[in-house]
């Protein structure tokens, strides 16, 4: 959820998989340094997993610059993470993610609705209840019937393209409803899977559980519409706000401003501290230019949140490390072995043991620009992951050049083989892991070619086996971040093996062990997320036994905080994002 | 550069194209009169006049520098540098990638400092990067020529259809978009091809494209040329004697498009290295590790604050190469055709 490049590796696995994939944020991180800025700034990683400037003071304008405009304010067709972030300001949904730090802002809470929702025994039907005095911003109560529009927009992808498709795979999977736009019934409520049996109930029926579907539900696609205000393809240049503010002006591309909604009543509303008189977007194209913006202070902070180019990093770090945090963002970084190119597990050790871990931290931008060292492809937010687990000694960060050669005698290639490395072409960053690994591999005599592909065209490359195995690419590098934090789609897309597909393909090295896809029909099934974790926690011990996978890191980002923000703290639900709800301003 | 030598300049010419008739090469046989112009053949001439010009000189020198620090790079690197393509990271902190040292890291034991984040040597990677510019852009422009000269002359020495089939040929290719269709070229490249692998299939497709694309400029000057030497009197003589259309093309025109060829091949050099630096820039150069220029400069762009050095050798050592081209080039093209303006 976090650039574009995540949004396609999102839409890739959706193009793939029609079916879930789920996320992860990463909460693990516990800031240590507490070097105190100059300029009054709260400190080093004052804000990651915990408050920093606590206020309930009101007031002020919220300025965000941003160097990549949303792909679409419209709540049903936003994909960016940021977008998903800033929604809460001018969307409610039935349930939300709790307004707290770090990994307990993934617990999801009532908003909307009174309670988190009521499901039945078989975990097929989930039935909610509107709180009484939610209104839009002309006064007029939100009904059950506009959460059903909403939701029924997702289905109208000719139109409302672009958003998260996950409702509409889970409730209608055979495609029977034809959207909003092409209804036939009076009131356009022709979506069988949803029933609104008076203005403050809500039914959703299920034709097969699912343990995320709450998940879901918390994503902006899942907002209310009123139907007399949806203006279609156009609704995202000036949503009809059911949240704490309202559109006052926009301009795509160059600004937009917020203004408080008169109408939104605090008493309904636990997650929205609503501080700020205003907020304010200015978007700039320069991104060097606005990270030296922020860092004079005439911004408060990057809408996107991608991190601090390297240009003004050493700036940020060196003389106002106190107003800089550094969050993970759930992201994995990782190198890929296809089987169909590299079929010996012995010939995969070989590479994993020979990888200097260190050297491709470094490659990825140290530890704090590119993040830890990852020993397995579990993110530590994640429910069943073991960040120590360290089958193959990668935290240690040198090359087990012994265990190495071993492996490659065990292979039948004694003096190394040749393959070639997939990346990048607009990656500069994974284009210098790949020549980190093309350096260590060649110290046990793995000669890897690095071929460069279209970034752009990944999925019918690297996405498509066939190609894949004619290219010869026995290792692809790569990175994945999911769409919600639970377990299940952080790793089903990259390791189940019914996920495999001729083009857009997520599961490069083809992994197809009937114990590992088992094991994903158990945990979607269970809806006790700790029991889900266990299962999640076998999957990935089973994951590394295969040798398919190589973590680099567990992405970290280095953001900026002005020091007029109060109320600042990083949410692993959004990526390790300040939540945007909760800030607040000094005037 | 040669204003000094205008006067003269233009009497001697006149002088050359009176003697053309019997080809550069063939000895003179007219004069008794001018001492300083008797007994010179043309190509004596341009190199006198050549060697009046210092800029020129000075340009010749450091492509010839140039040529010989790419020849014997190994050697180079061997004594004062480290392998290309090894990773120094002890040279590198840890949580910025910049180089620890300051300008860039350079010492005496890395001359111009260390490539943030891995720590390769810049020298290194400069001395070798040298091998792939110039060989790219002399290949290029060889195969230009050949292409370019054949092509052009067969234009404007048969003309009729075939001229006007060539031309428009010539003009389509000028408005194709080169650096587009290299880069969509580069990348469905397979990896191993007639025997090259890895930055061999690349050198070989940057040689085909750049020179493929560079032919038509040297075809339309060729062709310009052949057209107005074909009705001269020497090869009509020559027809009259009953030479074949091979022999004319071969004995009577080509020597002389000799000259504006030479300085079109040249002044090519450079255009290719830049185009080079350029395709290596976009990533559709020589693949990693192989150093390159363009290669090295796209790199720094994302530590230019921090470590600015990074960018500006690979800059200057573009920069220089290009400007001694083209002084070299410029300086030929005076000495061959003092006629032309500048």
């Amino acid at each position: 959820m976090m650039s574009s490049q995540r949004r396609r590796i999102a839409a890739g696995a959706l193009l793939a998989a029609a079916t879930m994939v789920v996320t992860t944020a990463c909460g693990g991180d516990t800031g240590t340094d507490g070097d105190k800025g100059k300029t009054g700034a709260a400190g080093f990683n004052a804000a990651v997993n915990k408050v920093a400037n606590a206020s309930d003071k009101k007031g002020g304008e919220l300025k965000f610059i941003g160097s990549q405009e949303a792909d679409s304010w419209d709540p049903q067709r936003g994909y960016y993470g940021f977008v998903w972030d800033f929604a809460r300001y001018y969307t409610r949904q039935l349930v939300t993610f709790k307004a707290e730090p770090g990994a307990a802002s993934t617990e999801l809470v009532p908003d909307l609705a009174t309670d988190a929702g009521k499901v039945s025994a078989d975990g097929l039907t989930y039935t909610f209840t509107l709180k009484d005095g939610v209104t839009w911003e002309d006064g007029k109560p939100i009904t059950s019937k506009d959460i059903k529009y909403g939701i029924e927009r997702i289905w109208a992808q000719d139109v409302i393209s672009g958003g998260p498709i996950y409702l509409q795979q889970v409730l209608d999977p055979k495609g029977e409803y034809k959207g909003p736009y092409k209804d036939t019934t009076p009131d356009k409520l022709g979506l069988k899977a949803i029933e609104t049996p008076d203005d403050k109930t809500i039914i959703f029926k299920l034709p097969v559980a699912n343990g995320d579907f709450l998940q879901m539900l918390a994503m902006p696609a899942a907002s209310p519409v009123r139907q007399d205000k949806d203006t279609k393809a156009k609704y995202g240049l000036k949503p009809f706000s059911s949240g704490p503010y309202k559109w006052e002006s926009y301009t795509p591309n160059k600004s937009m401003k917020l203004v408080r909604n008169d109408k939104w009543d605090a008493k309904t509303d636990t997650i929205r501290k609503a501080l700020p008189d205003k907020i304010s977007v200015t978007f700039t194209t320069n991104a060097d230019d606005m990270d030296n913006r922020l860092i004079e202070g005439e911004y408060d902070l990057d809408l996107n949140a991608t991190g601090i180019g390297s240009a003004a990093r050493q700036k940020a770090l060196q003389q106002h490390k106190g107003n800089v945090d550094n969050p993970q963002t759930g992201f994995i970084r990782y190198a890929v072995f296809p089987q169909t190119v590299i079929p010996n597990i012995e010939c995969r050790k070989a590479i994993i043991y020979a990888a200097d871990s260190k050297s491709l931290q470094t490659a990825r931008g140290g530890p704090q620009a590119g993040g830890d060292i990852a020993s397995n492809m579990l993110p530590p937010a994640i429910k069943g992951a073991d960040p120590k687990a360290d089958p193959y000694g990668k935290l240690a960060g040198a090359p087990d050049l012994t265990k190495a050669k071993e492996a490659l005698k065990k292979c039948g290639k004694p003096d190394g083989f040749k393959t070639t490395i997939a990346v990048r072409n607009n990656k500069k960053i994974e284009i210098a892991t790949a020549e980190s690994l093309q350096q260590s591999l060649l110290k046990v005599g793995i000669d890897a070619q690095i071929d460069l592909f279209d970034g752009a065209q990944t999925s019918g490359i690297i996405g498509s086996p066939k190609v894949v195995k004619d290219k010869g690419y026995g290792i692809i590098i790569m990175g994945w971040g999911a769409d919600f934090p639970s377990g299940q789609g952080f790793l089903q897309p990259l390791v189940d093996g019914r996920f495999i597909l001729p083009s857009g393909n997520n599961n490069f090295s083809e992994l197809n062990d009937k114990a590992v896809n088992g094991l994903f029909d158990q945990a979607l099934k269970e809806t006790d997320p700790d029991k889900a974790g266990e299962l999640y926690k076998q999957i990935n011990t089973k994951v590394s036994e295969a040798a398919v996978y190589l973590p680099f890191t567990h992405e970290k980002n280095i953001i900026w905080r002005s020091s007029r923000l109060t109320n600042v703290y990083t949410a692993d639900a959004y990526n390790g994002r300040y939540d945007y709800a909760s800030l607040g301003v000094v005037k | 550069m040669t204003a000094p030598l205008h006067e003269t300049s233009a009497g001697e010419s006149t002088a050359t194209v009176d003697a053309a008739p019997d080809a550069p090469g063939t000895p003179d046989k007219s004069g008794t009169s001018a001492k300083a112009i008797e007994g010179r053949s043309p190509w004596k001439i341009a190199w006198t006049r050549l060697k009046r010009d210092k800029l020129a000189l000075a340009g010749a020198f450091v492509v010839l520098f140039l040529v010989l620090v790419a020849l014997f790079a190994p050697v180079i690197v061997g004594l004062l540098g480290h392998p290309p393509d090894e990773f120094h990271e002890d040279q590198i902190d840890p949580l910025f990638g910049t180089p620890i040292g300051s300008w860039g890291g350079v010492s005496s034991e890395f001359l111009f400092g260390v490539e943030p984040v891995n720590g390769r040597d810049v020298f290194s990677r400069i001395v070798y990067g040298a091998r792939i510019s110039l060989l790219v852009a002399f290949l290029a422009a060889v195969f230009a020529v050949v292409l370019g000269t054949v092509l052009g002359i067969v234009a404007g020495y048969f003309g009729g259809w075939i001229d006007a089939a060539l031309s428009r040929v010539m003009d389509v290719m000028l408005a194709f978009p080169q650096l587009l269709f290299t880069i969509a070229l580069v990348s469905v490249l397979p990896n191993e091809l007639l025997g090259l692998d890895g930055s061999g299939v690349r050198i070989a497709a940057l040689v085909v494209v750049i020179g493929f694309f560079g032919w038509p400029y040297v075809g339309r000057i060729v062709r310009g040329q052949t057209l107005s030497l074909r009705n001269r009197e020497y090869v009509e003589a020559a027809q009259s004697l009953g030479a074949g259309r091979f022999y004319i093309l071969r004995r009577e025109l080509l020597p002389n498009l000799i000259a504006p060829i030479t300085v079109y091949a040249t002044l090519m050099i450079p255009t290719n290295i830049l185009t080079e630096a350029a395709l290596s820039f976009l990533g559709a150069g020589v693949k990693p590790p192989t150093a390159s220029w363009g290669q090295m400069l796209s790199t720094a762009i994302t530590t230019y604050e921090a470590d600015p050095l990074f960018m500006v050798i690979p800059g200057l050592a573009i920069f220089i190469t290009v400007l001694a081209f083209n002084l070299f080039g410029d300086g030929v093209r005076d000495a061959l055709d003092p006629k032309g303006s500048r």
